[in-house]
């Protein structure tokens, strides 16, 4: 069973290795359907069994839904603010992070979940900040699931009142359609990659809040308008923000790290907001 | 690219709708794909065999109803279809569009018995 997500059952599999702690919980158990001793080719015949047509309504996402539903809320109980940093292979966004978190690590507490398909690289890399980080391997897995990321946030410490990144995996594509609980997906465009990719790409453009143009250093050697940029993120997603910045030099970063806060302080007033008050009349020393 | 991870979400969503329905086996599944689900419909055909095998859902077929998304276009005060993202409004080519719909993968029906 599993007892941290309490999820209702289905089998998942954890990418990192490392995971000692069971929970193996296939408890769909294929079993309900051991196929007796008939034969499918013979049964899926026309006319040999009755077939019957029954009327669903079932999101395929409602599950992936349910866990990041979840997610918010205990992110919102504990006044995080969380970001889900998606974008192709390469594009800097471990590097990016490394800086982000040595310039908040001093005031504000962070944490990073990491997802690659294999190596634990780039938590490595963030550890060596001294920030915690975990890192999901998804194996064959193209993108993080919120299931996932809930079960991630169990092997962190329990951080309140500050910033949790999410890397995603390098994959402009389906990461698109999964919400992992965050505040905000911020989609990550390097200077090298070319300014068409919002358009080659519309839907990550269209589910990010807030795109990062890295790699501004390059910009001088490369053909690569921030204005088109801008322009063809503006069309998938009317209103997205723009930031550009250099993960290697800094130049920029202050507008990035002044959107975080700001993201730090609404997790903070919100989580405020929804505790119940106390009661004027607690008497004191019980 | 992730039409596999989503192949086995629905085989599970099928195994939930036979307990909760009762039935044993999947001859046939209706599925509508929104134009802006990034779901390719010929990635779900080709990955649904392979995952079905040895579950209740195993050769049944697979029948998708590819719709478009929907918008709200306020340069024109109206709904209007879309077929993808950074389109523009397919009657004024305003890109000031507010997305309402398009992004599901639903069953809809299944042909059980
Ligand atoms: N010139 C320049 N190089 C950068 C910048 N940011 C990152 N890089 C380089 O880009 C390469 C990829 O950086 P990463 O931070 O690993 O990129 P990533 O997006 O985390 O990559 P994946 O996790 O593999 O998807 C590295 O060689 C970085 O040094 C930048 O602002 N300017
Ligand atoms: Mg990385
Ligand atoms: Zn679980
Ligand atoms: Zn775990
Ligand atoms: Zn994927
Ligand atoms: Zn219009």
């Amino acid at each position: 069973m599993c007892a941290i997500c309490g999820c209702g059952g289905h089998e998942h599999k954890h990418g990192s290795d490392h995971h000692d702690h069971d929970h193996d919980h296939d408890h769909h158990g294929h079993d309900h359907h051991d196929h007796d001793d008939h034969d499918h080719r013979h049964a899926h015949a026309p006319g040999l069994s009755q077939t019957r047509m029954v009327q669903v309504e079932r999101d395929i996402f409602a599950e992936n839904q349910r866990h990041a539903d979840a997610n918010r809320r205990s992110f919102a109980a504990r006044g995080l603010f969380v970001v889900n940093l998606v974008s192709s292979p390469g594009s800097g966004k471990t590097t990016l992070l490394v800086r982000t978190v040595e310039a908040l690590k001093a005031e504000l507490p962070v944490a990073v979940i990491e997802g690659d398909q294999q190596t634990g690289l780039d938590a490595e890399r963030i550890k060596a900040t001294g920030v915690p980080a975990y890192q999901i391997n998804t194996g064959k897995g193209c993108h993080l699931d919120a299931h996932g990321v809930g079960h991630a946030l169990a092997h962190l410490p329990p951080i309140e009142d500050g910033v949790l990144f999410i890397e995603n995996v390098g994959n402009l594509v389906c990461p698109a359609g999964f919400d992992l609980g965050e505040a905000h997906k911020v989609v990550v465009l390097s200077t090298t990659e070319g300014e068409d990719k919002p358009l080659k790409y519309p839907d990550m453009f269209f589910a990010a809040d807030l795109m990062l143009l890295n790699k501004s250093d390059l910009l001088p050697y490369v053909d690569f308008s921030v204005e088109k940029a801008a322009d063809y993120a503006g069309r998938v997603h009317p209103g997205i923000g723009v930031l550009t910045l250099s993960a290697r030099s800094g130049e920029g970063m202050a507008a990035w790290l002044d959107w975080l806060r700001a993201g730090v302080e609404r997790a903070k007033a919100g989580k405020a907001a929804a505790r119940p008050k106390p009661r004027v009349a607690l008497s004191a020393g019980t | 690219m992730h039409e596999m991870a989503l192949c086995e979400g629905l085989v599970q969503a099928l195994e939930e709708q036979a307990r909760a329905q009762v039935f044993s086996r999947v001859h046939k599944v209706f599925l509508e794909i929104g134009a802006l689900a990034t779901i390719e419909p010929a990635a779900m055909r080709f990955n649904f065999p392979i995952v079905a095998k040895g579950t209740l859902a195993e050769g049944a077929a697979l029948a998708i109803d590819f719709v478009d998304g929907s918008a709200w276009c306020m340069q024109c005060s109206g709904n209007v279809a879309v077929k993808r993202h950074g389109e523009g409004c397919p009657a004024c080519g305003s890109y000031q569009l507010h997305i309402l719909d398009g992004a599901q993968m639903r069953i809809k029906q299944l042909e059980v018995s």
